[in-house]
């Protein structure tokens, strides 16, 4: 099999105002692991969602072996052979089944299969399946027993039983180790060489560079690079995702003040390279990386969620461990999390309520709360941040995402903070609303210290002083904010650069 | 954009059969009864309804904060029958006073919630699992002391010894001594404990940071524990709560029977929890609140006690509460969900 099983051409999709796909051309050819990269809400997911036919394009269209294709189900896009493997690993397992039946489990499920079922027979077909990619599983064991690792594989071999032309898989090793990572590509290796056409969707740089053949970058709903000559052109394809465009707006560098928060041989994870940081007053840091380099891990550590696995993290001088996100307020560090739909916003709660949630003890007298003083602390946030809204009491629900991060960012500025961490602030927020919280966060800046975690580059340079960057959960560049080397960022961001001398880097920015 | 401001309209309408559709039908239904059934509209029938609703509205109000946290507590009834039998025991075998029983069930109605909260907070068995479980654990321990047998003066004890204690007048005086209230002897202490109780359990849950922050529990969890909240003591003292609530309807339970009876309180469990969630219902909340529950508690007495001086029979009872419960759940989840 050869040949280009699967052509995109000028596909379009809209969710109300929101333009997800803007013509979307992409083929994708039988026996090559084509690469897609690109930022959170690019329009990876949507572009993925209408080929294994979950949305229908609002135009253009889809072409399988040369026949036009819309599918309006998944069972019809699986039925035609295109098979998706999900990011989290047990959408396509069912755990409490053994691995017979989970390899068997279209059959199973299948209306024209017969009602009784043949233990032998479904055994012998299962093993069948495995054989044919080279797998050697105990049928009889749970699937709640394997590692995810396996667990992934049952997922791909019985997706592998439809005899697929394209499969797509979606972030599959985010959860899996190094050696459990190589596995997957072992047979990502056999079934390119079975001819398959192979969308592979990830962040990590590392597995990138292992399986690709082509690199296709996307960004805001567009096809914006394809990379397919031999060497691949790795920082080429990160800087396209990224779309650095030099950012207008200008920052002024500050002086740093003294010392807050010292990270002293902090290792996130226990054979992670360690981190040794110092933030200081009047200073805005950005962090940037890819997805799932360790910048949440990061936040974990320093607002009491996990303990770091080595090293020394010092507040104001003293030790700081911090035991839970109160431990973490109480001592001065604040944390505005990032995807504020499952982490930061309470549905059921006005911007009132929301606003003064972490602060209510200093707003109460013998347990009841003060209405004036919390509706004046409320009230000023919403002046201060310009959250465009009825009142006060207005249902968080009724607001724009950008005024939702707004009403956030306004809680954890509505008091005084040593260290206040922002992580992706600008996740699905508008630009006007982004240029907002950032001049408010820079402006606020004098009295503390302040982290901000992003992917975007761009995002980086129009709020921070100094850009670390953070690959494979540790520090690999530092940059103060003038005349940032973007070349040398986007290296660092893409694993390209070798860690640098931060030592030397260091001295540079303090210049 | 037509579309949008036509689908307005019709959603303030809904919005206002959400918000008064259930404080309409109970004014409705006070109205009916008053004109059809002789002698609903009085005070001594008003007292009636509210006696007959104190002890279940009192433990669903426990109900309401477990619900407040997005937990769930199934064993209050058998909290409420064990702090009946262990007030019985207490006097009648241990020959304690009033006091010493009073005490003995509070704690015991702590202890419970105490546990309860500890399972589902840090052995993490689901809420409705654990508390089914601890209610098959009590309505068996309660049984134990006496060998399965009621409690009550001069009663034989298992040795063949006749239990020489007995229920004080004092405790007695919990269940049937009446206040004065424009007529002598009118309002029976269960009716101002249901009060004093639904008014402080709404202050808490309303006006106090910690209710505040036992509804952020509920409403999003992560956020909660994100926003420095100590979610797993908070969802302690909700169980607890609960527990010392369910035993206080308990002792007046006790205290109005007289005797420890096995078999009594019963339909306990099932009336509270149908009353904390026709709360749901009441001014269009959509959650559990205290005031609500109240309401919801009331509904029921006022619809069983119209119903019985309609003359009609007993055992419609419970098919009539099933039915306000399904009605106000509909209520609740169809058209609020809309919003």
């Amino acid at each position: 099999m050869a040949g280009i099983p699967i052509k995109i051409r000028g596909l379009e999709k809209r969710f109300a105002a929101n333009r997800v796909l803007r013509g979307v051309d992409l083929d994708i050819p039988a026996g090559k692991v084509t690469v897609l990269m690109g930022a959170n809400g690019a329009g990876k997911s949507t572009l993925v969602k209408i080929i294994c036919g979950l949305y229908a394009a609002d135009a253009g269209q889809v072409e399988l072996n040369g026949k036009p294709f819309a599918p309006t189900t998944p069972s019809e896009a699986l039925q035609a052979g295109i098979v998706t493997v999900h990011q989290n690993i047990n959408d396509g397992v069912v755990p409490d089944l053994d691995v017979a039946s989970n390899l068997m489990l279209d059959w199973l499920a299948n209306p024209k299969s017969a009602p009784v079922l043949n233990p032998r027979k479904i055994r012998r077909s299962a093993e069948e399946i495995a054989a044919k990619l080279g797998l050697n599983f105990d049928m009889n064991m749970m699937v709640s027993d394997l590692t995810l690792a396996d667990r992934q594989l049952v997922a791909i071999a019985r997706a592998m039983a439809h005899e697929p032309k394209l499969m797509i898989l979606d972030e599959p090793t985010s959860s899996l180790s190094a050696s459990e990572a190589e596995r997957l590509f072992a047979l990502v290796d056999k079934l390119r060489e079975g001819g398959v056409a192979i969308l592979y969707i990830s962040h990590r740089m590392s597995d990138i560079r292992r399986v690709a053949d082509r690199i296709v970058s996307m960004r805001d709903g567009t096809i914006v690079g394809q990379y397919e000559t031999e060497p691949l052109d790795y920082e080429g394809a990160v800087n396209d995702m990224l779309g650095h465009t030099m950012t207008d707006v200008d920052i002024t560098v500050q002086k740093p003040g003294e010392k807050v928060l010292e990270l002293e041989n902090v290792q996130l994870k226990p054979e992670s390279k360690p981190i040794n940081l110092n933030v200081h007053r009047n200073e805005v840091i950005a962090i940037t990386g890819l997805v799932g380099v360790g910048k949440t891990q990061l936040t974990e550590v320093l607002f009491g969620q996990t303990a770091a696995a080595g090293g020394t993290v010092r507040l104001k001088g003293e030790s700081y461990t911090p035991k839970s996100a109160r431990d973490a307020i109480n001592q001065g560090v604040f944390l505005c999390a990032k995807d504020r739909g499952t982490n930061g916003v309470v549905q059921d709660f006005d911007i009132n309520r929301n606003i003064t949630l972490p602060f209510l003890s200093s707003l109460s007298t013998l347990g009841f709360v003060r209405r004036r003083a919390e509706y004046r602390i409320t009230n000023e946030a919403i002046s201060k941040l310009g959250i465009v809204c009825q009142s006060a009491n207005d249902d968080i629900g009724t607001l724009s995402g950008g005024n939702q991060q707004k009403v956030m960012v306004g809680r954890w500025l509505s008091h005084p903070s040593d260290v206040l961490i922002l992580d992706e602030p600008f996740q699905g927020v508008d630009i006007a609303a982004r240029r907002d919280i950032g001049t408010k966060l820079r402006e606020t800046a004098k009295d503390r210290a302040t982290i901000v975690l992003v992917a975007e580059l761009d995002e980086a340079l129009e709020i921070a002083d100094r850009i670390l960057v953070m690959a494979e959960f540790t520090i690999v560049g530092e940059h103060k904010n003038e005349n940032v080397d973007v070349d040398l960022i986007l290296e660092q961001v893409s694993g390209a650069a070798a860690p640098q001398d931060l030592q030397e880097q260091k001295e540079g920015a303090a210049r | 954009m037509s579309e949008t401001r036509v689908n307005k309209k019709s959603m303030s309408l809904t919005d206002y059969a959400i918000r008064y559709g259930f404080v309409a039908l109970l004014v409705g239904l006070v109205v009916y009864f008053s004109v059809a059934a002789d002698g609903f509209a009085s005070p001594y029938s008003a007292v009636f309804i509210f006696q007959s609703v104190a002890i279940t509205g009192i433990l669903a109000l426990g109900v309401t904060a477990t619900l407040v946290v997005d937990g769930f507590d199934l064993s209050i009834g058998a909290v409420a029958t064990s702090a009946l039998m262990l007030s019985a025991y207490v006097m009648v075998v241990m020959e304690q006073s009033a006091l010493v029983a009073v005490v003995a069930c509070l704690l015991m109605g702590a202890l419970v919630g105490l546990i309860n909260g500890f399972l589902i907070v840090q052995m993490r068995v689901p809420d409705l699992l654990a508390t089914l479980g601890m209610m098959f654990l009590l309505i068996g321990l309660q049984r134990i002391p006496t060998e399965g047998r009621s409690i009550a003066t001069g009663m034989s004890l298992p040795d063949g010894s006749t239990a020489a204690g007995s229920f004080s007048p004092e405790f007695l005086a919990l269940g049937r001594h009446r206040f004065d209230f424009f007529i002598d002897n009118l309002i029976p202490v269960s009716v101002v404990f249901l009060i004093v109780i639904a008014i402080g359990i709404w202050l808490f849950l309303e006006y106090t940071r910690y209710g505040r922050v036992m509804y952020a529990i509920g409403s999003n969890q992560r956020a909660a524990s994100l926003a420095g909240v100590p979610v797993k003591k908070y969802k302690i003292i909700a169980y607890m709560i609960s527990g010392v609530l369910a035993s206080v309807g308990g002792i007046l339970l006790a205290a109005r029977l007289g005797r420890g009876d096995i078999a009594s309180g019963n339909n306990l469990l099932l009336d509270s929890v149908a009353a904390a969630l026709i709360g749901f219902a009441v001014l269009g909340a959509a959650k559990p609140n205290a005031f609500g529950t109240a309401v919801g508690a009331l509904f029921v007495g006022i619809l069983l006690q119209g119903l019985t001086m309609m003359n009609a029979p007993y055992y419609t009872q419970d098919f009539v509460k099933g039915g306000v419960l399904v009605v106000a759940l509909m209520f609740t989840f169809a058209l609020s969900n809309r919003r």
